[in-house]
């Protein structure tokens, strides 16, 4: 998948979440949601991470590349991350992350964080539901293409460097 | 044997790289005993029908500075790619896009709109803007295309080795022109610099705290800088830590911060993405109006960010670059 060459397709668009879930509350909040049978839209590729404080904007960013319409953080509430500050640094990354994306173009509300424990699987199916509806509205994320680098020699090199 | 024959070429550039050349000093007689230089348009008259005719591969090496924009910086890079055993992306905008890559926040409409209309210092009644293509009484007048965006060189050649920086330091150059002659090249596709952060060579580094954590960001004319103190840990903006060693701090050696020209390191896929993150990472401040107060201070974050790179970023450019939405 990629958001530079999708097709238009007659069905109703249906957005790509790529959700990056702490391991010890939201991801097992989303495992919870699986068991109970909650349905929430099958649109998001869950991504585990041992904690909020983990997630590189570099991830963020090569998601939007790769073709997510939309990122989804999810962490431990205030006061409850298990290496104590790491959903903190979570939060002043996606303030930040939000204020770049909307410089380059890209709408803010395509990134999402948002507190989730391990025992409220209710709220995951909420969150991304919402999420998709607001996907939904505003369609698909399109990045100006980016080039490929070249890596293909055009001169069989005889000798090496002199 | 005849001495290997070396290119100089320059694409979307500000004319630093060739003044670095020029900044080799009496080193430049060392390489000019070692090698021929047979094209460099800023300095010799060889054009490019010269090089045209010459054999595939015959140049031993081709240093390319300046990003690529128009229809004839990739003509003349894939010509010398044909003609070149190496190409060497010489300087930050043949490596990452450069200063000339953040023009990918614009349309081309808009920057001919302000180049050649809104400037102050333009004056263009009739509103002359270049054409493509002119019709004139004796033929038809043609200027090379302005493509929508900026690219670094590898997006329009395969380069061999990378010469990071803006321009790239004396001592790296030498270093890549020795590698070169003495054939001890690393690994294709290396930027030829130390792999590292630039705190590991800055003289401020035993000031930086193990544990940084600052109040507030700060710009260089808001402040009296201390002179000895790391810059990061007064406030300002330094991306040091987001940024490859290899020219020995100048910058914070005048007291200004890094603005990140020699790129990242090898294990960064985007170093705005990476200045980003470290600059969130040492905010002290846990609330959240109190963050977006500090973030304010930020005022121009992609380019703080790319001052460099926004052409080689996950993003690469505005969507209304290419016709997307305007902003
Ligand atoms: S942050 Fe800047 S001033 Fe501080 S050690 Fe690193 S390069 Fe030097
Ligand atoms: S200190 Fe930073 S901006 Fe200055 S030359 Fe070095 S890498 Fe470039
Ligand atoms: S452990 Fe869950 S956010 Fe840090």
């Amino acid at each position: 998948m990629s958001n530079e060459h999708r097709s238009e397709s007659p069905r109703p668009f249906r957005p790509d979440i790529v959700a990056f879930f702490c391991n010890w509350c939201t991801y097992t909040a989303a495992d919870l949601a699986g068991t109970s049978r909650m349905a929430y839209a099958p649109n998001v590729r869950i991504i585990r991470l041992m904690c909020s404080g983990r997630i590189d904007p570099q991830f963020v960013l090569a998601a939007f590349r790769q073709g997510a319409d939309g990122v989804l953080i999810g962490g431990c509430h205030p006061g409850d991350c298990h290496y104590q500050e790491g959903n903190y640094k979570a939060l002043r990354r996606y303030k930040l992350l939000r204020r770049l994306l909307k410089s380059m173009g890209i709408e803010e509300e395509r990134l999402r964080l948002e507190w989730i424990s391990a025992s409220e699987g209710e709220k995951v199916k909420r969150v991304i539901n919402e999420m998709t509806e607001e996907l939904r509205r505003l369609g698909p994320l399109r990045l100006a293409p980016k080039p490929q680098a070249r890596r293909t020699r055009l001169v069989p090199v005889a000798g090496g460097v002199p | 044997m005849s001495k290997p024959k070396v290119g100089f070429y320059w694409c979307a550039s500000c004319g630093g790289c060739e003044e670095a050349v020029v900044d080799l000093a009496e080193t430049i007689l060392k390489v000019v005993d070692a090698v021929d230089i047979v094209f460099w348009p800023v300095a010799l008259d060889f054009k490019r029908a010269d090089v045209e005719a010459m054999e595939n591969g015959a140049l031993a090496v081709s240093f390319v500075n300046g990003a690529i924009r128009t229809s004839e910086q990739e003509e003349m890079a894939e010509l010398l790619r044909a003609k070149s055993q190496l190409i060497v992306a010489f300087g930050s905008c043949s490596h990452l896009g450069g200063i000339p890559g953040l023009a990918n926040l614009h349309h081309q409409a808009g920057i001919f709109r302000r180049v050649y209309q809104e400037a102050p210092s333009v004056v263009n009644p009739e509103n002359t803007v270049p054409q493509w293509r002119t019709e004139v009484p004796e033929g038809t007048l043609t200027l090379p295309v302005f493509h929508d965006t900026v690219k670094s060189l590898d997006q329009t050649i395969d380069v061999d080795y990378y010469l990071p920086g803006c321009p790239p330091p004396v001592k790296l150059i030498v270093g890549a022109v020795m590698a070169i002659l003495e054939n001890r090249l690393p690994a294709k596709g290396a930027v030829l610099a130390p792999d590292i952060a630039l705190c590991h060579e800055c003289p401020r580094k035993d000031s930086k705290p193990e544990k940084l954590l600052i109040k507030e960001f700060k710009r260089p004319h808001e402040m009296l800088t201390d002179s000895r103190q790391c810059l990061l840990a007064q406030g300002l903006l330094c991306l040091g830590p987001a940024t490859r060693s290899g020219c020995e701090a100048p910058c914070v050696g005048a007291n200004m911060p890094c603005t990140g020209c020699l790129g990242p390191t090898s294990h960064v896929k985007d170093q705005g993405a990476k200045v980003l993150s470290a600059l969130a990472s040492i905010l002290d401040s846990n609330d959240e109006e109190q963050i977006e107060a500090r973030l304010d201070d930020i005022v121009d974050p992609v380019g703080t960010f790319y001052r460099y790179s926004l052409p080689a970023s996950f993003l690469y450019a505005h969507p209304s670059a290419n016709g997307g939405p305007q902003p």
